[in-house]
């Protein structure tokens, strides 16, 4: 029934446009408009074009205004700040070239639409011009793209020695979190490790991964920077914090790594929204498969003090699941117990 | 000199006289005509991106009604559509993967660069056919072959290809992660090869053609520019497709040989797979060598169509001919060179990151030199909508509202947020997608008087025109704002997060306006097989344009022109020049026939002209005595 009611309004429209069709051609006929050069239509594209311009130019700034709180994502990292500035430095430029062109592209075929009393004037070149309009754009890209290069600098520079450190491994299709612990040192890992048990690949034969532990949540410190290890163990993955503006993908065989400064907890970020629900996600941006669309972390900030307090009511790998500690030597099991 | 024209003149004339026996198949399938040719690269371009328009549909539909029930769907999908209803995850992604495959190499390369280089090259530089008619035949069929495979990859039990059309490694090498990375997968790989041989065919072709076959005064500073356009976008991928072509063989390797250029460190389904020392990112690098150019080989030729509709239709000269061509230059030089600005956050080195943002932003410069000649060119002009000349001003709109996004992802500590997000999707769908795709089809609508002897309707262009932009404009600029919101690209749904878990009517919107936008192609299709057989009789020159093409014959034979091939004694850019009677002069018309509207110097040139007419006629007369 579906298929067939689809099939008389295909068939309907069809007919509708044949029709049309065939009537225009008669009336172009008769009237031997296909012999003018530019007939009735040459004046309605015209004006068309400002219409065009007027009506989608209302329509953008009323949905960019309308809407400005919803798609502006608020922001809760340092360098955050800094890369919307430059968003928005970006935007008021390219705006203003954007609407000065689009201005000139329709109001021109307003203006010198086609009239058999006129000619069009023959004016080939002029360098003086074309030099203007190649320094011009290279002058305001050039600073564009130093102040971007600066911020990028900073953001990419060593993350700082007191950062806390903490591994975010992706893996079809949930990431997992592993805290460097105490000594702030991430243990080894080698992926052939990797079990059910031991999803990291953690080396626990080495020492710095003894006090290493596992979180459902990342928490991390407010005003204090932090240092995400990434890697993936199966295909890529891409880390992606919107309201961090952190963005970096996890490459199985290489490792990669992003540090920030959280400036929000998550408390006041709830109360800044008057959303008691809020929480800052991780979700993955590079294609790895069925369910990409749902690799889903949650990200907590918290206050300093808070952090400490939470750090120290950890269990370790080890503590949580003593199997981990099979076939090592006896002085590091009893480091790993003691832990 | 004069007896190396004479010479070839001769031989076109014998092979004049033999192509009058042509049977259906060599008329037809397996033509060595590069009119024909084009033909069969638009036909095939045609049909591709009904494909993979319908593709975009089907997921847009998941998109905007995420709630629909799809079970309408079944007999064309089957077990894709699961027992609620709902499209199965996997093959959205295989639907993502293959409307961007099919749409850049498929419509967009072989539909775009195939016709119109193939159709154009020849006519408009005044040669009687390709250098080599029989590997332009192959690279037709090398194209079709491809296409034969592609087509069949999407009905296999696995679905096709699903790691997006960039197929990055791991996820496209291993089974084991996503089911379309099986035969689906080796199908596309080998579709691609085809492909590739096809392209490189093609392109090495139109250089020869370009550099060796102009006629006699068509030197490069008159050639028009569509041809400067198809011959750098040849020199482009011929120089960038053989390195897609090892990134595939490597991906080859790792696939069926245990090899381990890409993969490494890798525990899938449960196992440790050995492969070590292998690096994803060496793909993404030889891809992106590739995949950058790859945007100016579709966006190039259609600027070059651009440029020759727009200065026909507003009945001036281009304006800056020569900027025009050092931008097309400056582009191609510098479209190798920008490629890891795809990559700014693989996990590259940042210092790489920090020379490819500057490289990439020296892009924009002759991009945006190009814009302003444009809009110059309209300044002052006479202007005539045809349909062409429409799609044309909505392509120099889409490349500055898709070109400006690219200033922020260019820009490497912008793009940390918006890098995969729809803000890209936006930017490449308006800058290269929409744009080359009006490109196409004004140039289908200026040429198809002189492919087919016949005109196309305006009116429906008028009306196919004004749906397809304002719809182009409703699907995509809508996009910007949830690409700000941090929407990532290739989801399924956004219903897992929070920050995504809105715009559901944007979004609604974004699918109503595409549903509309792809059925309001249906008018062109319609007018454009209705035309080809039924549509008015075009006269010689309907557009009244300077360039060679329009001195054919209404249905030009296989050799082009049935007589000698014309000589050509200026720029093609003559329009509305001052003094001279009618606002266009054609490229065959000798200086020394327009003395009224001559400039200072080319009157200078007249005598120059006139020496070497008076001693080519000469050389004719001696040579006709000799018979």
């Amino acid at each position: 029934m579906y298929g067939f009611l689809i099939a008389v309004g295909v068939l309907l429209l069809l007919s509708i446009i044949w029709m049309v069709y065939r009537i225009q051609t008669l009336v172009s006929v008769v009237k031997g408009s296909d012999k003018k050069i530019a007939t009735g239509s040459n004046k309605v594209n015209a004006i068309l074009f400002v219409l065009f311009l007027l009506g989608t130019g209302i329509l953008m700034f009323w949905y960019s205004i309308k809407e400005f709180d919803n798609y502006q994502l608020p922001v809760a990292s340092e360098h955050g700040v800094i890369t919307d500035q430059l968003f928005w430095i970006t935007m008021a430029v390219t705006g203003v070239v954007f609407l000065i062109t689009h201005v000139l592209l329709f109001i021109f075929p307003y203006k010198y639409q086609y009239k058999e009393s006129r000619k069009a004037t023959f004016y080939p070149d002029n360098n003086k011009l074309e030099i203007i309009w190649t320094v011009v754009p290279g002058v305001v890209l050039a600073g564009l793209v130093i102040s971007g290069w600066m911020a990028w600098s900073d953001i990419t520079a060593p993350a700082p020695e007191k950062a806390h450190v903490i591994e975010i491994m992706g893996y079809q299709f949930a990431w997992d979190v592993r805290y460097a612990g105490k000594d702030n040192v991430l243990g080894d890992y080698d992926y052939r490790l990797t079990s059910a048990q031991n999803s990291h690949g953690v080396d626990f034969s080495d020492k710095n991964s003894i006090d290493d532990f596992p979180s459902p949540v990342v928490v991390i410190p407010k005003g204090e920077p932090v240092l995400f290890k990434i890697r993936a163990r199966d295909v890529l993955h891409s880390v992606f914090a919107p309201h961090m503006r952190l963005k970096m993908d996890a490459v199985p065989g290489m490792p990669t790594r992003f540090w920030f400064v959280p400036t929000k907890t998550t408390a006041e970020m709830r109360e800044e929204l008057g959303n008691p629900e809020f929480n800052y996600e991780i979700a993955c941006t590079e294609i790895c498969g069925r369910g990409h669309n749902g690799m889903r972390k949650v990200i907590e900030v918290v206050e300093p003090a808070a952090y400490q307090k939470w750090l120290s009511e950890q269990k370790s790998f080890i503590q949580n699941n003593p199997a981990l500690a099979k076939g090592l030597e006896s002085d590091v099991k009893e480091l790993a117990e003691i832990q | 000199m004069a007896t190396a024209s004479v010479a070839t003149h001769d031989t076109a004339h014998d092979h004049h006289d033999h192509e009058h026996h042509d049977n259906f198949v060599t008329k037809y399938i397996f033509s060595t005509d590069h009119k024909m040719i084009g033909k069969q690269f638009l036909v095939t371009g045609i049909f591709w991106a009904i494909i993979g328009g319908f593709l975009s549909i089907l997921f847009r539909l998941q998109l905007g009604f995420p709630e629909m029930n799809l079970e309408f769907l079944r007999p064309l999908l089957g077990g894709w559509i699961d027992e609620s209803g709902a499209l199965d995850p996997t093959f959205y992604l295989a639907l993502v993967t293959m409307h961007g495959t099919i749409m850049v190499f498929f419509v967009l390369t072989a539909g775009l660069s195939g016709t119109f280089s193939n159709f154009l090259i020849p006519l408009q530089i005044g040669a009687r056919d390709m250098a080599s008619g029989f590997m332009n035949m192959l690279s037709y069929w090398f194209f079709f072959m491809s296409s034969v495979i592609m087509f069949i990859s999407l009905f296999i039990k696995t679905g096709p290809a699903g790691g997006g059309w960039v197929v990055y490694p791991p996820l496209s090498a291993l089974e084991q992660a996503i089911p379309g990375s099986g035969l689906g997968m080796t199908l596309w790989l080998i579709a691609m090869t085809f492909f590739i041989a096809s392209s490189l065919l093609g392109g090495i072709n139109y250089i020869t053609t370009v550099i060796n076959l102009r006629t006699k005064g068509m030197s490069f500073s008159r050639l028009p520019l569509t041809i400067w356009a198809f011959f750098l976008t040849a020199v482009i991928g011929l120089l960038s497709f053989p390195v897609l072509f090892a990134a595939a063989l490597l991906l080859v390797f790792d696939r069926s040989f245990g090899t381990s250029f890409y993969l490494s460190d890798i525990y899938i389904g449960g196992e440790a797979l050995p492969n070590t020392g292998g690096s994803p990112v060496l793909y993404q690098h030889l891809f992106w060598f590739l995949g950058h150019p790859e945007v100016y080989i579709v966006l190039l030729p259609a600027l070059g169509i651009t440029s020759e509709v727009i200065a026909t239709n507003s009945r001036k000269p281009i304006f800056g001919y020569k900027a025009m061509i050092i931008s097309m230059l400056g582009i191609t030089i510098l479209s190798f060179i920008v490629w890891a600005h795809h990559m700014f956050v693989s996990g590259m080195n940042p210092f790489l990151g920090s020379i490819f943002m500057f490289l990439t932003l020296i892009i924009a410069v002759p991009s945006a030199v190009k814009v302003f000649n444009y809009l110059t060119t309209l300044w002052r002009g006479n202007l005539i909508f045809t349909p062409a000349m429409l799609f044309s001003i909505g392509l120099v709109s889409f490349f500055i509202s898709g070109g400006l996004t690219g200033i922020f992802l260019g820009n490497s500590a912008i793009d940390i947020q918006l890098h995969d997000t729809y803000f890209v999707v936006a930017h490449f769908h308006l800058v290269m997608g929409s744009a080359s795709f009006f490109g196409l089809l004004a140039g289908v609508y200026h040429w198809f008087p002189k492919m087919f002897g016949r005109m196309m309707d305006a009116r429906l262009g008028y009306i196919h025109f004004w749906l397809t932009f304002v719809g182009v404009y409703m699907v995509f600029f809508p996009m910007h704002y949830i690409g700000i919101a941090g929407f990532p690209r290739r989801y399924y749904s956004w219903t897992n997060f929070e920050f995504t878990n809105m715009y559901t009517d944007l979004n609604m919107f974004v699918s109503v306006a595409a549903i509309i936008t792809f059925s309001a192609q249906f008018i062109f299709l319609f007018n454009f097989f209705y035309s080809m057989y039924r549509g008015r009789k075009a006269t010689l020159n309907p557009w009244r344009s300077n360039t060679l093409e329009w001195t054919t014959p209404i249905n030009p034979g296989h050799g082009n022109w049935p007589g000698e091939i014309p000589t050509v004694y200026r720029w093609p850019y003559d329009y509305s020049k001052p003094g001279a009677p009618e606002d266009f002069i054609p490229q065959t018309v000798p200086l020394s026939a327009t003395p009224e509207s001559n400039l200072p110097h080319e009157q200078e040139q007249v005598k120059l002209e006139m020496e070497i007419m008076k001693e080519e006629s000469e050389v004719l007369v001696a040579n006709e005595s000799k018979h």
